[in-house]
């Protein structure tokens, strides 16, 4: 079979200065320069040898991908998904090594991506799929096809400002579906829109990869890893840690290969300064039999775990955690002194370390991706921590009331209900 | 969908890697792209006069006024009518180049900051945004022409062969102000001081060009070598010789002519240097 990407070597370097603070000022670079002369004349001379102000987003990847294969690209945050398929999609270059690709690559992300709100629906799609490089009479070819899937006959010479954000959806998928790459790249982790939106999403992508043609897939969601594609590669830290069959890939990143998922921990130097004395250490999500998961049943009860250190003693201390859909709709606010009775029992802390814990119970979530916020304050004093997400998680809803029926259900909640059907004569 | 062919596939084939000094001018992807920098034109012209409720008009009203400001303070308050034969058509001939120049370098250097979306998201040739917001200024430069064409007519000056000149000159006006442009839009993405600097560069170098007064009054070979060096006096004295006739350009035009080919060519290695990095510093 024909090799359609061949990634070879391939390393991404960003130097931490331009990810912390992005732009630059010239004041700022002046003020810079004449506090630290030495330093920065010798930064000018050597600049690939510091290695404290860069850090690899993407560690010596290769990979070659046949063509007409799903291959899935699974890892947790920061393992370099992103920054890899930004290199793929030429929109930033890597830093070594050379990546070989045999047509088009378009991506489902872009959906959108240069559509001016002054312009009408029909002008926007001309742009736009100029944009996604697709020739103009490729486009007109496919004009009236593009119009009929994103059902807007009607507006499609009004400005799309006055659409609804459904249409305006509806008519940017409806152009990037239509651009036919050889290669798509899907990123269901940045994939905008609503559950049905994401499901055009993924039905789009099996028709692509009927066709023949290859796809990329990137998701935090397994069990759409499992059921798309055939063999996936695992990223640890921008390094390619394992290429399998999907069901090994995914096995491999849920376990032992990934002990990372469904835990999040601070480096020291990852707390401000300002938190002091509180000090964060893990985030952890543990199922049922208490093991480290970052997925979990709707139908079981899971523990969400704080641990976190005290360098001081403090009084009126709240740790508590936000829990907030992927949409960031807030689901509830929780803190470990909630109940009086602890509250009083724990008023002071003395300087140590501590874990709190709770149980969500059973039956409480509905399908989809979830944020854990940590919060850390003393109630009209202080806030001495706040991330709002910490860590992400999915809440599969395998035999959750009303599973039997395959339809996506709305709602963030799921509760079992109790319900009584009684015959009225 | 039809099976493409692998010699088909073999063709399309683009290799990705760290790209380093001139090679990565890539002509050839620009020129597959010429389509859309034509969209991307298309769309900022579109966009300026949209939901204005004055529209294009505004293309006739802004030299008009501009005329008409400067013939009052220059040509009447500081005298210059009396020295100068015809000073409306001299200011108005002047403001054509300059009026291209000057929103050049405005939506230029805020083109690739303002389009953020797209450099972070879509892969193409970025030399397309800068070029484009350079040619969408354009369509306003042509209507300002047909300003200063009614003012020749009402002045009764003939049109004369020497106009064709204007077409190599309008030329020059663009590639001078991609040039700085090119230089602009890039140091913007790093420095956003640049969007503060860009107002006060425009005046100062509106003063610095003949613009407002005939290229006439700076005299002595080594000043008005010194003065070829703003590359928009020669074309400006260039614009007037063409059009009103009198002393030809010469030297001035010589060196500014050097200085845009300098301008343009760093700006062109700066701008590729720079690219690379874009979608990471933006």
């Amino acid at each position: 079979m024909k090799t359609i990407i061949r990634v070879d070597h391939v390393s991404k370097r960003y130097r931490i200065g331009l990810v912390r603070q992005r732009y630059q000022t010239l004041s700022g670079k002046i003020t810079e320069a004449l506090k630290a002369p030495l330093q920065s004349i010798r930064r000018a001379q050597e600049p690939k040898t510091d290695a404290e102000d860069t850090i690899w987003a993407l560690r010596d990847i290769s990979f070659d991908v046949p063509e007409g294969q799903v291959l899935g690209i699974i890892g947790r945050n920061g393992a370099g998904k992103s920054t890899l398929l930004k290199v793929l999609a030429r929109i930033t270059e890597p830093t070594e090594g050379t990546i070989t690709i045999q047509g088009r690559v378009g991506s489902l992300l872009e959906v959108g991506t240069g559509f001016h709100p002054e312009l009408t629906g029909r002008e926007n799609i001309y742009l736009n799929g100029a944009i996604l490089g697709m020739k103009r009479r490729e486009i007109e070819s496919k004009f009236d096809e593009i119009i009929e899937f994103s059902e807007i006959e009607k507006f499609i010479d009004t400005p799309v400002k006055r659409y609804s954000s459904g249409m305006y959806l509806r008519l940017a998928f409806a152009v990037a579906a239509h651009l036919e790459p050889e290669i798509l790249v899907v990123d269901e982790v940045l994939a905008v829109g609503d559950a049905e939106f994401q499901k055009k999403c993924l039905g789009k992508m099996s028709a692509v990869a009927q066709q023949g043609r290859t796809v990329l897939f990137v998701s935090h969601n397994m069990s759409a890893i499992l059921r798309l594609t055939q063999e996936s590669i695992v990223l640890q830290k921008g390094r390619l840690a394992l290429r399998a069959p999907s069901a090994e890939a995914v096995d491999y990143y849920l376990s032992a290969g990934n002990p990372k998922a469904g835990e999040r921990t601070w480096e020291s130097d990852e707390v401000p300064a300002s938190a002091a004395p509180f000090r964060p250490v893990a985030l952890r999500l543990r199922d049922s039999r208490h093991k480290i998961v970052d997925t979990v049943r709707s139908t079981e009860a899971f523990i969400v775990e704080l641990e976190y250190c005290l360098e001081a003693p403090v009084t009126g201390l709240r740790v508590g955690l936000y829990l907030n859909t992927s949409r960031a709709e807030s689901v509830f606010t929780s803190f470990d002194t909630d109940d009086p009775g602890l509250f009083e029992e724990h008023t002071s802390r003395p300087a140590g370390c501590y874990l709190s814990q709770c149980t969500v119970p059973a039956d409480t979530l509905n399908a989809g991706r979830y944020a854990l916020g940590l919060n850390a304050s003393s109630f009209q004093i202080r806030r001495y921590f706040e991330d709002e997400e910490a860590l992400n998680f999915n809440v599969d809803a395998t035999g959750a009331p009303g599973t039997h029926w395959p339809e996506q259900r709305s709602g963030v909640v799921r509760p079992r209900l109790q319900w009584k059907i009684a015959s009225l004569k | 969908m039809p099976r493409r062919t692998d010699t088909r596939l073999d063709q399309n084939a683009i290799t990705i890697r760290a790209t380093h000094g001139w090679n990565s001018l890539n002509l050839k992807d620009l020129w597959q792209y010429r389509e859309l920098l034509y969209f991307m034109i298309w769309r900022d012209i579109k966009v300026r006069y949209k939901q204005a409720f004055l529209g294009i008009a505004w293309a006739v009203l802004l030299p008009v006024v501009n005329i008409v400001v400067f013939t009052f303070v220059f040509g009447n308050l500081l005298g210059q009518n009396k020295t100068v034969p015809n000073y409306p058509l001299l200011s108005a001939v002047g403001l054509l180049p300059w009026g291209l120049f000057a929103g050049a370098l405005q939506r230029c250097s805020h083109s690739l900051v303002g389009n953020t979306n797209l450099i972070t998201k879509v892969y193409f040739p970025r030399l397309i945004i800068p070029v484009s917001s350079v040619m969408s200024g354009l369509v306003d430069f042509g209507i300002s022409f047909l300003v200063v064409l009614v003012l020749m007519l009402y002045s009764r000056i003939p049109l004369g062969w020497n106009m064709l000149w204007l077409l190599p000159l309008t030329l020059l006006v663009v590639l001078t102000s991609l040039a700085v442009g090119l230089w602009l839009s890039a140091l913007n993405v790093q420095y956003r001081d640049i969007q503060h600097i860009v107002p006060v560069l425009i005046t100062t170098w509106m003063y610095a060009s003949p613009v407002a007064y005939s290229a006439d009054l700076v005299t002595g070979r080594i000043l008005r070598i010194v003065y070829g060096l703003n590359p928009m006096a020669g074309v400006i004295q260039g614009f007037r010789w063409a059009v009103m006739g009198g002393n030809p350009p010469g030297e001035l035009f010589i060196v500014s002519i050097i200085m845009v080919v300098l301008l343009f060519v760093s700006g062109l290695y700066y701008f590729r240097r720079m690219e690379r990095t874009f979608a990471d510093t933006i």
